[in-house]
């Protein structure tokens, strides 16, 4: 099996609308810069990220685990 | 809502209070992560102190204590020698580990007890309105410096190395892949352990020592002034004012624990 095959596949990413803070963290730590600002608030009057470019996604975690309101979950293809 | 927070969070008291941008829910989620790989979640008991920090256990279903300001680490000390086998972690912040409750600290550390501390550093008294703390550094301003802080800030690491706690670790919530990797090996070491985690606080920190209440600008500085301790020894010492050293600065092996020492020498080996 080359490496390339074992590849991590995001499927989706999940934000949660309830806990998201729109500290954009999310955006500024992504090295692929999969995120971007939807222009919509949520319920708490907070501006919410969204993930416009899933095509870019390698699923390195980094947004998961930087989120400091626990939102962001990423949905592999293949877990 | 994320599948770990679900199972591990007390869900009434969510959201979190922090402020949007903080780097303690970083600590939170890779804290989380890190008691998820181990599998250690039935062992846990949490302290908290005073201060932002001193919030993030109340937030996890284990056992938990939020003691008076300064003195999480004497509660947890007591907590330990009752029963040595619970994995104590403490949660603190800078200016309840080394301003209130600095005695302890190093108390704690010379007796190589094990726990582990987690020591939340924001350079600052967030929670309290942005008084100037033993960690902010020189000439930040903040609401009690106004012209600038004269104090040198102390090097919390440094401390806790010459006191005698036998794994050192310094990361920033930049960092989080390595800090998990950190927090893990830490409950695992069998001493006194402190981690400090160098975290961004966009509300006090960031407006008035900073200039920004942009959590991913403060997010970026904190990575630009993180150093590895290999490019540390190269750089001489005039260019490192300003930044600090990240990494695992110390870990020791061999020496003796605390709570082990006393159950070893006050009881029968039986009834241990």
């Amino acid at each position: 099996m080359k490496a390339s095959s074992r590849k991590r596949v995001a499927k989706e990413i999940v934000i949660d609308d309830q806990f998201c803070k729109g500290c954009n963290l999310c955006i500024e730590v992504c090295p692929r810069k999969v995120f971007a600002k939807s222009g919509k608030r949520n319920r708490s009057g907070y501006s919410m990220p969204q993930a416009a470019d899933m095509g870019k996604c390698s699923a390195c975690f980094l947004c998961e685990m930087t989120c400091p309101d626990l939102a962001i979950t990423i949905i592999e293809e293949n877990p | 809502m994320h599948p770990l927070a679900n199972k591990y969070i007390r869900k009434r008291t969510l959201p979190l209070i922090f402020c949007p941008g903080c780097g303690d829910g970083t600590v939170l989620n890779v804290f989380l992560r890190a008691v998820d790989d181990l599998g250690i979640f039935k062992e846990l008991a949490l302290v908290g102190g005073i201060g932002c920090s001193g919030w993030l256990p109340t937030y996890l279903q284990s056992d938990i204590l939020h003691v008076l300001h300064g003195r999480a680490i004497p509660f947890a000390c007591g907590l330990k020698l009752t029963d040595p086998r619970r994995k104590v972690v403490v949660f603190t912040g800078d200016g309840d580990c080394v301003g209130i409750g600095g005695n302890h600290f190093i108390h704690a550390a010379r007796r190589n007890i094990d726990l582990t501390v987690i020591m939340i550093n924001n350079g600052i008294y967030g929670m309290t309105g942005g008084q100037v703390a033993p960690t902010t550094p020189l000439q930040g301003r903040t609401q009690t410096s106004p012209y600038g802080n004269l104090e040198p800030p102390f090097d919390v690491c440094d401390l806790a190395r010459s006191a005698g706690a036998t794994y050192v670790a310094r990361w920033t919530a930049a960092h989080p892949v390595q800090l998990l990797k950190t927090i893990k090996e830490g409950i695992e070491h069998p001493g006194f352990t402190f981690i400090e985690v160098m975290a961004q606080c966009p509300t006090q920190a960031g407006r008035y020592i900073e200039g920004t209440s942009n959590a991913g600008e403060l997010l970026n500085l904190l990575k630009k002034r993180s150093v590895s301790q290999e490019k540390a020894k190269e750089t001489p010492p005039e260019e490192m004012t300003g930044k600090f050293v990240v990494g695992k600065l110390h870990h020791l092996t061999g020496k003796k624990e605390f709570s082990q020492a006393i159950y070893e020498s006050f009881l029968p080996e039986k009834s241990r």
